[in-house]
């Protein structure tokens, strides 16, 4: 600390420079510094530790090499769980356990119980060091000739300028834009509805009142294998839902049902939750990551949470062969808000 | 007095209704042959009886012939498999009036049911009480029912079978202790707010498929114990940051206390 060092000392009371030494709580001596036979209790349970944690090491490789993996165990309010998985965990654990409290213990006990006073210092360099490297700074600047010549100057900070450009123009290869693929599905005019997994596609009358398919398109297998792209495959994901005609309070389009049976998409309009949690009685869809709720019998409508847009309708009709297809693509963008859309 | 006599004179029309239909049963069976008698007569003395339970113990909501009031649906075409799964799995008769019918105690007996069923598929066509054969799940495969049950249940029943939540308090159950048969007839029906799977958009196999899977789900040990519900991060999470914390804060103190 330097002298010249300003400080204003007036509140405190304290002299400029001067060390002060505030009165320490008396020291309380341990029991065991001044009594060996507590000394030697504590050494002695440490040490216990010690050797137990090696029993339970020694107990892992042991129980590793014993224990069946088809061995079970019943814990009752725990459950049935695997033998080996229970008592690996337990004595690798305790092994390692045993050796840290262990050391805290012999680090409380019985090392050595000085107390020492540790002083605080200003933070900031002192004055002579902070003026020292200004002097060097200035002297550096005016030996450069950084401000007299202007023409070096300039061109410099221009090719700073246009360094950090290449990352920029790389930022390019994280994809290609996404032009007005995020406005369409692979959904089309006379696209069979399939169901989902086992691919099979359905007639109006395979579908009860209150029944619930997830489905696709039938062509999605070709185009996923072609393309490989795993978005179509998620976007394209709808649900059909029966319901008695006269329970459709509204539709998103004219005549886009068929005979009670209403196609929608299947990934939710907050975030993009994949959602099929529909309830029959009430033909509320459900988005179980944050509770918006659709009500497919009105035009998909949102009646709760924080979905902002209706759940899109997909037209559907039957084709010469008596199968659900669609009529169009969706005429709504499926899926979560985005950047671009009005 | 007045309340009195009226329900008297109800009883009367009933047990009158009763003798006529048992006599109407009889009568059938004496112009049938003897063997077919027998058949007919047993499943008409059911339908009697179960037509008798119903206007007891169901009548009240469903109306006294089924057709539905406005505090329960109309059961006429509802099937046998509907009235087993929801008396058997003790939802009803409701207790109370609710968002939906808890599963509790089944307050008849496998004879009362089956009296029941067997009254409401005479109402209209429905689907049947599936059989031991089709809940046979021997020639199942379970890797296409754990595909399907993620597709096609998952989204309500958690991916684990433990049930979930659904809106205004309604919510899918656990299917921990459904028996096959009760969730057979679930899909095929549809009970409460679950929509409804039936044979042609699931097919019998398929069913059969998911069947083997709740039945892995429910039987298959947890080699690391403590599922916690298996309801996912938000057990989880509670756990490990109330147990977890709360041994590392424990531990902290410990090793900062003062030493005597």
């Amino acid at each position: 600390m330097s002298n010249d060092h300003k400080t204003d000392v007036a509140t405190t009371g304290i002299v400029e420079g001067e060390i002060v030494e505030f009165p320490l709580p008396p020291h309380h001596h341990r029991l065991t510094d001044t009594d060996p036979r507590a000394a030697r209790r504590a050494e002695r349970q440490v040490s216990t530790m010690f050797v137990l944690s090696g029993v339970c090491i020694i107990a892992f490789v042991a129980a590793y090499v014993a224990i069946p993996e088809t061995s079970y165990i019943n814990l009752g309010p725990v459950g049935t769980l695997q033998t080996s998985n229970l008592v690996l965990g337990l004595t690798f654990g305790l092994g390692t356990l045993l050796i840290g409290i262990a050391a805290i213990h012999w680090a409380k006990k019985l090392m050595s119980d000085e107390e020492i006073v540790d002083y605080r210092h200003p933070v900031g360099s002192p004055q002579e060091d902070r003026d020292a490297a200004k002097a060097a700074f200035d002297a550096g600047v005016a030996e450069s000739g950084f401000v007299e010549r202007k023409m070096v100057r300039r061109t410099l900070l221009g090719a700073l300028a246009l360094f950090p450009l290449p990352l920029i123009v790389m930022l390019k290869d994280m994809g290609p834009l996404p032009g007005d693929s995020l406005r369409h599905t692979i959904w089309r005019k006379g696209s069979r509805i399939v169901i989902d997994v086992t691919g099979q596609p359905l007639r109006p009358e395979d579908m009860q009142v209150g029944s619930l398919v997830s489905a696709s398109p039938e062509d999605l297998n070709e185009i996923q294998e072609a393309a490989g792209d795993q978005n179509a495959r998620a976007k394209a994901s709808i649900i059909l839902v029966r319901m008695k005609p006269s329970d459709i309070v509204s539709e998103q389009g004219d005549g886009w049902s068929w005979n009670g049976i209403l196609a929608f998409s299947k990934i939710c309009t907050h975030v993009g939750c994949p959602i099929a949690l529909y309830q029959q009685r009430t033909h509320h869809l459900l988005c179980p990551c944050h509770q918006s709720t659709f009500d497919l019998a009105d035009s998909g409508k949102v009646v709760f949470g924080p979905a902002a847009r209706a759940m899109p309708q997909l037209p559907i009709t039957v084709d010469s062969e008596g199968y659900l297809v669609a009529q169009s693509d969706f005429q709504q963008p499926v899926g979560p808000s985005f950047w671009e859309r009005a | 007095m007045t309340s009195t006599s009226v329900r008297r004179n109800k009883a009367t029309g009933l047990v009158v209704l009763i003798a006529g239909l048992v006599m109407t049963g009889v009568g059938y069976a004496a112009v049938t042959s003897t063997a077919e008698a027998s058949v007919a007569m047993s499943s008409q003395t059911q339908i009697d009886q179960g037509k008798q339970l119903f206007q007891q113990g169901c009548a009240t909501c469903h109306g006294l012939a089924a057709q539905g009031s406005s505090e329960g649906p109309s059961l006429i075409g509802v099937g046998a498999a509907a009235v087993n799964f929801q008396v058997a799995t003790g939802r009803m008769p409701m207790a109370q009036p609710a968002n939906q019918a808890p599963r509790k105690a089944p307050v008849y007996t496998d004879d009362q049911i089956a009296a029941l069923a067997a009254y409401v598929a005479s109402l209209g066509p429905g689907p049947a009480v599936p059989s031991d054969e089709d809940l046979n799940t021997s020639d199942a495969n379970l890797a296409e029912g754990g595909v399907l049950f993620r597709t096609n249940c998952a989204q309500c029943h958690n991916f684990a079978g433990r049930g979930g939540a659904l809106s205004n308090g309604k919510y899918a159950p656990s299917l921990m202790n459904a028996t096959p048969r009760q969730m057979y007839e679930a899909m095929l029906t549809g009970p409460q707010n679950m929509p409804i799977f039936n044979d042609k958009t699931l097919p019998p196999a398929e069913k059969r498929a998911i069947l083997k899977y709740i039945n892995e789900l429910q039987t298959a040990p947890s080699p690391g114990g403590l599922a916690l519900g298996s309801l996912g991060p938000v057990t989880e999470g509670i756990f490990i940051w109330t147990v977890g914390l709360g041994a590392l804060l424990a531990v902290a103190v410990w090793i900062g206390a003062k030493v005597r």
